[in-house]
């Protein structure tokens, strides 16, 4: 009973930041902020489950962010198609290629799935840096508007809407799935494979899934951005971004859904509030990261709910 | 309903389970007992399919299930407890016991997505159900505990409610009585009795002579992995190989 409150008031308090934060941010500059942190938090959330939840370890999440992106870029410039269906299709490949990579490489036991993802993260960006004709190759292209059924999405505050919307859409889904017999599998299988075995859990098709959904809403997340942000480069489906990612789930907390929005907020925050160190902003960046993992190694979220918690005993 | 016959497993050259036969009766409890290093362990995986025998069979309710995976054995009614406690310390204590119920479940990611009415009824049950076999095995005071924060006598009975949470027809329990005083054996001891009395076949692996003793209809009793001695508690007792391989041959 516990966990359904807490589930049903996390949402609600999210719900009401999102709302709320449009009035107190003092200009664009600062919704635009906002809107590119409610589009990492729904890849970290996704990030999370796979890495957090499941103890399934993706060193590539960016390329299929940017698989998203450039299908959605390339489709929607090069063939005329509309927006959603680049969108979909980006999302349908990227579903695709991240089941067949998952079906083999997740049988086996270890690090392989992060192995594997890293290699085909670094693929996918020479593949676009190298696809000139299509990409724009290291130049990077500019995106067409979001339109549906006539209707663009223009200007901060309807962009702000829409990620406000996903955000909590996905946060809603991934809080859902987390309580449920699947998310308790996924669970298991980090706690004791051998124990989630024994129970039934088909380990091999579970890690599948997870890898599966989490690619994804990675791809939907990098068509969404792309039509945000108007241009696109191939940095963002490359091997640091996929670290970044990683990072914000580690940061925020693993195994915790609003760890995982916290984790997007600070890194992605951070950055621009380091630009002052001048060149050291990428060491100011590290010292953080360091204390984070040794003071808090559960992450922020987590490490201070349980100090919460305790305090209050 | 649980037949092994002539089975064996070896790790290169170790031969670790050699020639095994035995028949578990059903509603009874049956035990494997055997100095350290005899093969119990090692049977116990293999019967639960978390190693392929090298060769031999092994006979559930009459079809030939050597080599399945654990999950598929899951769902022709086995279950087991592990000697090194093998409890999700990431997870609440009742979703431990939960993921027990895994088989009886919803396993569609969708419909756990978005929590349709159906996956939240049977939840909500299942909640109930795990609440209800925590109270069983005496665990009912950390209804609302992490498995992290819980003992590990606690932590024992907890894998046992997990087990039973599958609603097994056979339930393979490698000692459970390990690590425990003598209070909590004796809890134990009533708890196995009970479980067999709900009509689970019962396979133990224990060290813990009296336990064995008490319990079991039929004693298994190993030795370098080959077959010592089968029979009741009596007959075991007094059959001279087994007096020797634990005491040593006389003199």
């Amino acid at each position: 009973m516990k966990c359904l409150q807490s589930r049903h008031r996390g949402l609600l308090i999210l719900a009401l930041v999102l709302a709320v934060l449009p009035l107190v941010l003092p200009n664009a500059f600062y919704v635009d902020v906002a809107i590119r942190i409610a589009l990492n938090a729904i890849v970290v959330i996704a990030l999370n489950l796979l890495i957090g939840y499941t103890g399934q370890i993706s060193l590539g999440h960016a390329g299929f962010y940017g698989l998203g992106a450039y299908a959605s870029a390339a489709l929607t410039t090069h063939f005329d198609w509309p927006p959603l269906a680049a969108l979909a299709a980006g999302a349908l490949a990227t579903g695709l290629l991240a089941w067949v990579l998952a079906r083999p490489v997740l049988k086996l036991k270890g690090h392989t799935l992060a192995m594997a993802t890293l290699g085909l993260g670094i693929i996918i960006s020479i593949v676009i840096n190298n696809e000139g004709r299509w990409t724009g190759g290291p130049d990077g292209m500019s995106v067409p508007a979001f339109a549906l059924a006539g209707i663009t999405i223009a200007g901060e505050t309807s962009w702000y809407i829409v990620a406000a919307v996903l955000l909590l859409l996905m946060t809603w889904l991934a809080l859902n799935l987390i309580d449920s017999p699947v998310g308790r599998a996924l669970q298991a299988i980090h706690g004791s494979e051998i124990a989630a075995r024994v129970a039934g859990v088909d380990t091999t098709r579970f890690k599948v899934r997870v890898f599966v959904l989490s690619a994804v809403v990675a791809s939907i997340a990098g068509s969404i951005s792309a039509h945000y942000i108007g241009f696109i480069t191939p940095g963002m489906a490359g091997f640091f971004h996929s670290i970044e990612l990683v990072t914000m789930v580690v940061v925020g907390g693993m195994a915790s859904v609003f760890g995982s929005i916290i984790g997007a907020a600070l890194l992605t925050i951070l950055p621009q509030l380091l630009q002052a160190f001048e060149g050291w902003e990428v060491v100011v960046f590290g010292v953080i990261l360091m204390g984070t993992m040794i003071f808090m190694p559960k992450g922020l979220v987590p490490s201070i709910a349980q100090r919460l918690r305790s305090r209050r005993k | 309903m649980l037949t092994i016959e002539h089975l064996s497993k070896s790790f290169g050259g170790v031969h670790a389970v050699q020639d095994v036969s035995f028949t578990a009766r059903e509603g009874a409890i049956h035990s494997v007992i055997g100095p350290n290093g005899a093969g119990k362990t090692t049977l116990f995986n293999l019967v639960s399919g978390i190693y392929a025998p090298t060769s031999g069979r092994i006979m559930l309710n009459g079809e030939d299930v050597a080599g399945l995976a654990p999950d598929a054995l899951a769902r022709r009614g086995l279950s087991r407890t592990f000697q090194n406690l093998q409890v999700c310390m990431n997870m609440t204590a009742i979703d431990n016991v939960m993921v027990g119920a895994h088989l009886r479940l919803n396993q569609n990611l969708f419909a756990s997505m978005l929590r349709l009415p159906a996956v939240r009824r049977m939840d909500v049950q299942c909640r109930a159900e795990a609440a209800r076999l925590m109270e069983f095995v005496g665990v009912g005071a950390y209804k609302d505990a992490d498995a992290g924060q819980m003992p590990y006598g606690a932590l024992k009975r907890l894998e046992i409610a997990r087990a039973l949470a599958a609603s097994p027809k056979i339930l393979l329990l490698d000692e459970p009585a390990a690590g425990l005083n003598h209070t909590e054996t004796g809890e134990i001891e009533e708890l196995i009795r009970k479980i067999a009395q709900s009509g689970v076949t019962v396979l133990l692996v224990e060290h813990d002579m009296k336990l064995v003793m008490n319990l079991s209809e039929h004693i298994l009793v190993l030795d370098y992995g080959k077959t010592l001695a089968v029979g009741t508690g009596a007959e075991v007792r007094a059959n001279p190989d087994v007096i020797a391989a634990y005491l040593g041959a006389p003199a």
